[in-house]
């Protein structure tokens, strides 16, 4: 039951920040445009003047000025570009794995136009000078809008609260110890008082550390075969449902992150029911792999938190994205460096790259077999802003342009010619995907276009 | 067949094979001269990330009863000490060319991955909680030389089932053997979903007298500080093999090191059904079948030896 008091918001500093370049003037020819939430699905031209969507008008009406790219978009899709919520962009200290720079670069090869990146850098993410170094850098290494999440507890500790307030006027589009929970229920729900008076939605890694007890992977069949550590669902679940409890009370609102297991769901939806402001996100991984794929014990792909889990557990996740349950789908984006990954799976880090392949996995695994429409997953990868109170983006006239250009029947082989992250820890690794994005439009910006498609100059 | 690295990966007639294979070593055992020249010239290195008695020895004997040069590495006192990486440390030895590597290693999967990066074939000698296939295999061989065939035997594994390679090993090889397994211990021992591999679960010993074998697993005392079990005391007094609860015709075994009074009472550890003793010696011929079938089977042409019966030293071949 939601019995918190209202919320009260105030004028902030613009969540995202990103380079400044050059605004793109294209003209997309006869792209099949699908923008769930405009109701498009159709065919169209699409004119995009100083980085703003100009025009949107049926094919061949429309002439390009000069100095206008003319992309042939036929038998290619357009798509509002993605948001993903959670990403760990390693700056700074751990630049060694990932930067500004090759995160978002990572971000816009998959089609994506906004991230928010987690907090837990060496040092993290804790104080206002922190917020403000990291928007400075974006501004000059950012190829695509970024947001920075702030810790809830100073240094991850979990003892004291931030500056939350100050972070908040910093720019810290919210808060989260994501990599570890919040364990102490005492200081979540001071969080949770003191985010009525500076708001920011309060993202949650929920597990509980005593129910973990140094797991490995999920707790079931396969852990058992394999003599790995299990982590059991209930580590998850418990902690959702204590945590919701809290927010209900508090009147606050928490995202709870990469939500993995059936009863975790569940304790969403009883949540939901009663009134709280809970908002969850899936990972991609989680909706395409079971723990059978542990078997390999191949860490570089399979080793992540939280773990993957079984069938039954992949299809309620499926189920859940289907019934509205979940809202959006977020990558989890966590680059390591090989030597971090190429140990005996129990001593490997955990944590896999995503942003590259979210749609293509999705598309391939989910969408070509029926299981999710097309209309859904472009919706759930472009929605994740949303409950941090960034609005998702458009296809629509006078909008900044921030959209991709997808060719769906490309079929391309993850990692054979590297990838645009730092690190190659990507679950896809080796796999053959359908569905490349031939372009990223980010703000008004191009951000990313694939080498071997080129542009023509009208 | 390349590598050992866990029971799963032998069907009943390899295990026949190797079994055969090291009865043959077992008559060369008995011999004035117990040495064999199969693997002169070749490398058999030894790599032990964990302590070992039993295992490093009995690898390094029967490396060296088959005539091979080898090389043992532990641990502690090497590269590894100085935080050197398992890959690094495997590049390294990998300059020795050797024929097989033997590594125990305290992480699932170690002896998986040395699989994928080198040449060598590759003995899992202990991967964590996963397997101990050479272990399983002297199990078995140690079973056949007492009782026959196993077909139709009922053997028990008792104790902290959750944290044995040896219990995951031995129950495949067990079953593959046509033996019906039981595994008992308190529930915070059992894993979850174990059902799932063939085997019944207890948590009592009351039945136990339907048993052929019973094979005890070693009680780990820093088991107790993790609240596995209440106390060592109360464990002892549920789960231990005494002579109250030995009956006349089973039999008793034990992977090594015991502890006595826990698991097991000083009695039952020295009695004549006790196959402990015989387990460790089962341990060399066993290895040394093992290393001659990787290195020298008839599936191993790279090898390019003849697959023939071994012929000692001193002995016209």
């Amino acid at each position: 039951m939601n019995r918190g008091p209202e919320t009260v918001e105030q004028p902030l500093p613009t969540p995202l920040v990103q380079r400044p370049g050059p605004p793109a003037s294209v003209l997309i020819v006869g792209a099949h445009v699908l923008d769930p939430g405009e109701g498009i699905d159709s065919t169209h031209d699409i004119l995009i003047e100083d980085g703003r969507i100009s025009e949107i008008a049926e094919p061949g009406s429309i002439e390009p000025g000069e100095g206008v790219e003319r992309v042939d978009g036929s038998g290619k899709h357009v798509f509002p570009a993605f948001f993903d919520p959670h990403v760990h962009l390693r700056t700074p200290g751990q630049e060694y794995k990932e930067d500004l720079e090759t995160g978002t670069r990572s971000a816009a090869a998959g089609g994506y136009a906004g991230v928010l990146a987690m907090a837990n850098t060496s040092p993290p993410v804790s104080s206002p000078a922190d917020i403000d170094a990291l928007r400075h850098r974006a501004r000059s290494e950012a190829s695509v809008p970024v947001g920075f999440l702030a810790t809830v507890t100073r240094d991850m500790a979990g003892l004291e609260l931030t500056d939350m307030a100050e972070l908040r006027e910093a720019g810290a589009v919210g808060f989260t110890d994501d990599g570890v929970p919040v364990v102490n229920p005492g200081i979540l729900r001071k969080a949770l008082q003191y985010q009525r008076m500076c708001g920011g939605r309060i993202a949650l890694h929920e597990e509980d550390p005593a129910l973990t007890a140094g797991g490995a992977m999920h707790e079931g069949t396969v852990s058992m075969e394999l003599g790995l550590r299990g982590v059991p669902s209930i580590s998850e679940s418990t902690m959702i449902a204590r945590d919701a409890a809290i927010a209900g009370y508090e009147g606050g609102r928490i995202q709870v992150q990469h939500l993995s297991a059936i009863e975790s769901i569940e304790a969403v939806r009883r949540a939901r029911a009663d009134g709280v402001d809970i908002t969850c996100e899936v990972t991609p991984h989680h909706l395409c792999l079971t723990d059978e794929a542990v078997r390999d014990l191949d860490a570089s792909k399979h080793k992540m938190n939280p773990p993957l889990r079984s069938e039954a557990d992949r299809q309620a996740l499926i189920e859940a994205l289907l019934d509205g349950t979940i809202d959006c789908i977020a990558t989890d984006h966590a680059p390591h460096a090989v030597e971090e990954k190429e140990v005996p799976y129990e001593a490997a880090m955990m944590g896999v790259t995503g942003l590259e392949t979210a749609f293509a996995s999705l598309y391939t695994e989910l969408v070509l077999p029926g299981t999710i429409p097309l209309e859904l997953i472009v919706e759930k990868l472009g929605c994740g802003g949303e409950p941090f109170d960034i609005d998702r983006f458009r296809v629509a006239e006078g909008q900044p342009a921030s959209l991709c250009l997808v060719d769906l029947d490309a079929e391309w082989t993850v990692g054979e010619h590297g990838y645009e992250s730092r690190s190659r820890n990507s679950w896809c690794a080796g796999r053959t995907l359908s569905g490349r994005i031939l372009m990223t439009l980010a703000d008004g910006q191009v951000a990313y276009r694939l080498r071997s498609f080129s542009l023509g100059v009208a | 067949m390349r590598h050992l690295l866990g029971m799963d990966d032998l069907d009943r007639d390899r295990i026949e094979t190797i079994l055969e294979r090291a009865l043959s070593f077992a008559e060369v055992s008995r011999r004035e001269i117990k040495k064999v020249p199969t693997l002169r010239g070749q490398t058999v290195v030894t790599l032990f990330y964990e302590s070992s008695t039993r295992t490093s020895s009995s690898f390094e004997l029967a490396a060296k009863r088959l005539s091979a040069d080898v090389v043992s590495v532990k641990a502690s006192g090497s590269a590894v000490d100085k935080g050197e990486s398992l890959k690094d440390t495997i590049e390294t030895l990998s300059a020795y060319d050797p024929a097989a590597i033997v590594l125990r290693h305290p992480h699932a999967g170690a002896s998986h991955m040395l699989a994928d990066w080198v040449d060598a074939s590759v003995i899992n000698a202990g991967d964590g909680m996963h397997q101990h296939p050479s272990q399983a295999l002297l199990d078995i061989f140690t079973l056949r030389e007492q009782i026959g065939s196993l077909e139709g035997r009922e053997i028990w594994i008792v104790g902290d089932v959750l944290h044995s390679r040896v219990a995951r090993s031995n129950i495949i090889g067990f079953q593959a053997m046509g033996a019906k397994v039981i595994v008992a211990g308190p529930p915070t021992l059992i894993p979850r979903g174990i059902e799932a591999t063939g085997c019944e679960v207890r948590y009592s010993l009351d039945d136990v007298d339907s048993a052929d074998v019973i094979y005890l697993l070693r009680m780990q005392h820093e088991r107790m500080d993790q609240n596995f079990v209440p106390s060592i005391r109360e464990y002892a007094r549920l789960f231990q093999l005494n002579s109250r609860r030995l009956g006349p015709r089973q039999l008793v075994m034990h992977p090594g090191p015991v502890n006595r009074g826990v698991e097991i009472s000083s009695d039952v550890l020295d009695c004549d059904q006790s196959l402990i003793a015989q387990q460790v010696a089962s341990g060399l011929v066993v290895r040394m079948a093992i290393l001659y079938e990787l290195l020298t089977g008839s599936e191993n042409f790279a090898a390019g030896q003849p697959d023939s019966d071994p012929v000692p030293i001193g002995e016209p071949a």
